[in-house]
């Protein structure tokens, strides 16, 4: 049964295969597996463009990532907890997320290439919006999830505000924190490679590496570029699940 | 000295129209330190909003709540409150439970780690002191809860329906437990139940309260040696007086 999960990517495969060995689809638009496993090794060895191989790619992509994830955690929970908590702070700051909100990321890219210039900076910020309303959302939610009486017990030991703060909001939501994290990145990883398609100049990045392999119509290196993202992205995925697994032990 | 409650009176908005309801209106009570007081009373008697009060979760209407004749400060560990749905912080283990409100206080971890384990080692909790609320038994978890109380050292213990959600062995088991524990540190005790049974196995003095808006119907106080039998004569007597009592209140009002 366990072998079961892995018969449709099985079959998927074979069937690609099939399709593009038999030379319906151009093979500059479908390559073979086979053909993007070479292109895979090709871009460790030699590199796109030649010389910016990819695991220099793979760690400035994930550079990218934590310093717009990690700005974006450092927002989110801390004003999650403090609009969980407090009714009027929720009541005067989330008109304001939720006209924000529905922005699609991608849709900032103009004004933040105005504002924070090609690279870095500007990626950042891109995954820093992509990050940053899951968490704000899962944490005052998770805020508001815990149950009153626990608010109470801690109140009848002699809790101040901090400690109910500290203590006592903070432990309780962290189910709800650790969700957001969770989405928070996947998101923040799915916006990388629109936010480096225009906030790169290093000329590394696999989102600037598959756009130079279009520039010369390499789709095999394409594909093994997205694979590349989609295994990481799956790959961090499953870390945080694992550490949440670790720190959070009465779940 | 101890607790004194004095005209006592609490109005909630009732659902619906601008009428309000009068859960309790001039209530009085007297309290001696060391003593073991159960509440019984009809469901919704007002029993719940009175330890609230006492334990400063929510303000009277009028009235006050001297211990000792002076008002009682909210959030003060001068009372605990041990709920009837145990109210353990899930993510913290039994000894971390137990140890929450000193360590709200400023007690050292050391310190405060051995007066917790003391604690665990009296209330049958050893082995059990590093697990999870969810992986303990309901009877565990109430011992835990009131461990958790009792270790502030409270001038007065409030406890609403404490064994209320547990199967009637547990129950039992808890009941002698309590008075176990009780005999030995001599607690102020206000006890709400609606069990009388559960009342008069327990306490010193048991307070049969009206329908809302609550006043004392009756006081009996409970002369039975301990430590206590629940099938002797005399506790089976004072059952049926008991239950007379409650019973002369007739059937609840239709809602």
């Amino acid at each position: 049964m366990r072998m079961g999960r892995y018969l449709v990517p099985l079959a998927f495969l074979i069937v690609w295969q099939g399709i593009a060995s038999s030379g319906i689809i151009p093979e500059y638009k479908l390559p073979s597996p086979a053909a993007v496993m070479a292109a895979f090794g090709e871009l460790i060895m030699t590199g796109m463009p030649p010389g910016h191989k990819l695991p220099s790619h793979l760690l400035m992509s994930l550079y990218r990532v934590a310093l717009g994830f990690f700005i974006a955690a450092a927002v989110a929970v801390p004003l999650g907890i403090l609009m969980g908590w407090s009714r009027r702070l929720q009541y005067l700051i989330s008109p304001l997320v939720e006209m924000v909100r529905p922005v699609p990321p991608l849709a900032w890219i103009p004004l933040s290439i105005l504002w924070f210039g090609i690279g870095i900076k500007s990626a950042a910020f891109i995954i820093f919006l992509g990050a940053f309303f899951p968490m704000l959302l899962n944490t005052i939610a998770g805020v508001q999830s815990i149950p009153k009486i626990l608010l109470e017990a801690a109140r009848t030991l002699g809790a101040d505000q901090g400690n109910l703060l500290m203590k006592v909001l903070l432990p309780g939501a962290l189910p709800s924190i650790f969700l957001g994290l969770r989405i928070g990145l996947g998101i923040g990883w799915m916006t990388l490679v629109a936010a480096e398609f225009t906030g790169v100049k290093s000329g590394y990045g696999l989102g600037y590496m598959i756009m130079t392999a279009r520039d010369i119509q390499r789709s095999d290196e394409i594909i093994a570029g997205m694979v590349v993202i989609g295994l990481t992205g799956l790959l961090i995925d499953a870390l945080i699940r694992k550490a949440e697994a670790k720190l959070l032990p009465w779940q | 000295m101890g607790l004194e409650l004095k005209g006592l009176t609490k109005t909630f908005p009732a659902q619906g129209n601008g009428d309000e309801v009068e859960v309790l209106s001039g209530f009085n009570l007297k309290l001696d330190h060391g003593r073991f007081l159960s509440l019984v009373g009809p469901s919704g008697c007002g029993k719940t909003t009175l330890l609230r009060i006492i334990a400063g979760l929510e303000p009277a209407s009028r009235g006050e709540v001297l211990l000792d004749g002076a008002p009682l400060r909210p959030s003060t560990t001068e009372t605990g409150l041990v709920f009837q749905q145990y109210a353990l912080f899930p993510w913290r283990t039994a000894l971390q439970n137990i140890e929450m409100g000193l360590q709200f206080k400023g007690v050292d971890v050391e310190q405060r780690r051995r007066e917790a384990m003391e604690y665990v080692e009296a209330f049958g909790l050893m082995g059990f002191e590093h697990r999870y609320p969810k992986d303990l038994s309901g009877g565990m978890q109430q011992r835990v809860a009131i461990a958790r109380t009792l270790i502030m050292q409270p001038k007065l213990v409030l406890m609403d329906e404490p064994f209320g959600s547990l199967d009637s062995q547990t129950r039992n088991n808890m009941q002698e437990f309590l008075l176990g524990i009780w005999e030995k540190r001599r607690d102020t005790i206000i006890f709400v139940t609606h069990n009388v049974d559960e009342a008069v196995f327990l306490s010193e003095e048991v307070l049969v309260l009206s329908r809302r808006p609550a006043r004392i119907l009756a006081k009996f106080p409970v002369e039975a040696p301990r430590p206590r039998d629940r099938t002797s004569a005399e506790n089976n007597q004072l059952r049926k007086v008991v239950l007379d009592v409650l019973r002369s209140e007739g059937p609840p009002p239709p809602v």
